[in-house]
């Protein structure tokens, strides 16, 4: 029996039985130091007004936050709703426990650089009609930061804990991988919308 | 083995994750409008009124939370401490561009209560999110 929304086909948890992993982890720890440094960088840069840095800050933050929320939302996203449910919880234990540490990294690390990128280079101080590409681009980070934030995430880490029982949940599970797979979707779509608009931004 | 019980929790709980979301929305909107006018400074009432309706919002997703009985307070603790922490640093770098861009006065004001709500939102949504679904293991209040 399968739940199918949107033509992604759900296997039902009945269909499944999954060993619990004997030890998920929710924040790989090795990872901390290289946010760390990620961090000092930023402040480092924005402290110093280093262009070249806020640049490469922006454009490489910026490049991966997008490249990889389309990856997930359009490619990984619907794969992983085809997964049979043990399939689903191998990859999660190993996927999920980088996005909780990578995406936020990046997200800051964007956005800070870009607000003080676009302060150097006067483009906060452009007139209209070409400043609404700035105020869109301020929308649609803050829609997609509400369906992350408020969706996404939430879902993303109540699997993991709910990995770490020694019994989950996999109809609990399925519900909120279900969740994942369309959040992850969404914001992958409209990164395509922040795409247009970098690109707009950058030649004017 | 994957149990195969029902995937609602066990007991209905008060729309504490739609509150905390909706604050959060309602911030991040104050911010946008906030941010629209840069390099100048935008009318303070609009934004005003959305970021008070947030602390509203979230005030009350707090004042839900301190209500419930029998749930796994320390579960919650773990990670809404955590996020905080985490979301504590993404805000205080936000609020440190703002200072060396010389942001002063009441757009400081207001875009520093802007992340303090957004800062706190976060760590009541994620807490929760995952705190619902664990066994009660402590039932002392925060």
């Amino acid at each position: 029996m399968a739940d199918t929304v949107s033509g992604i086909s759900l296997p039902s948890p009945a269909a499944a039985g999954v060993s619990s992993p004997t030890r998920v982890t929710i924040v790989p720890l090795a990872g901390l130091p290289i946010v760390g440094a990620a961090l000092i960088f930023l402040v480092v840069a924005i402290s110093a007004n280093w262009l070249w840095a806020l640049d490469f800050l922006h454009v490489a933050g910026g490049g991966l936050w997008t490249g990889i929320d389309l990856f997930v939302g359009l490619v990984i996203g619907p794969i992983i709703g085809r997964m049979s449910v043990p399939s689903r919880v191998e990859f999660s234990t190993r996927f999920m426990p980088k996005m909780v540490l990578i995406m936020p990294t990046l997200v800051i690390l964007t956005l800070a650089s870009g607000l003080q990128l676009a302060r150097n280079l006067g483009n906060l101080a452009v007139p209209y009609p070409n400043h609404w590409w700035l105020v869109a681009s301020f929308i649609v980070v803050g829609v997609m930061a509400v369906i992350a934030l408020g969706l996404l995430e939430p879902a993303n880490l109540a699997v993991l804990f709910e990995l770490k029982k020694p019994q989950p949940n996999g109809a609990l599970i399925a519900k909120l991988m279900r969740r994942f797979v369309y959040t992850a979707g969404i914001t992958g779509v409209m990164q395509i919308a922040t795409l247009v608009i970098m690109s707009r931004i950058a030649t004017w | 083995m994957v149990s195969q019980s029902d995937a609602q929790p066990p007991q209905a709980l008060p729309p504490i994750v739609q509150t905390a979301v909706g604050s959060m929305a309602l911030v991040i909107a104050g911010g946008i409008y906030l941010a629209a006018y840069l390099p100048h400074q935008a009318p303070l009432p609009i934004p005003v009124v959305l970021i008070s309706l947030g602390g509203v919002s979230l005030l009350a997703a707090a004042a839900m939370l301190t209500r419930l009985r029998d749930f796994a307070w320390t579960r919650f603790r773990l990670v809404s401490g955590w996020a905080l922490v985490a979301y504590a640093v993404i805000a205080g770098m936000i609020e440190y561009v703002l200072l060396v861009d010389q942001t002063r006065g009441a757009l400081l004001v207001l875009m520093t209560i802007t992340l303090a709500i957004f800062a706190l939102d976060i760590p009541i949504i994620l807490g929760f999110s995952v705190a619902r679904h664990q066994q009660a293991g402590s039932a002392s209040r925060p």
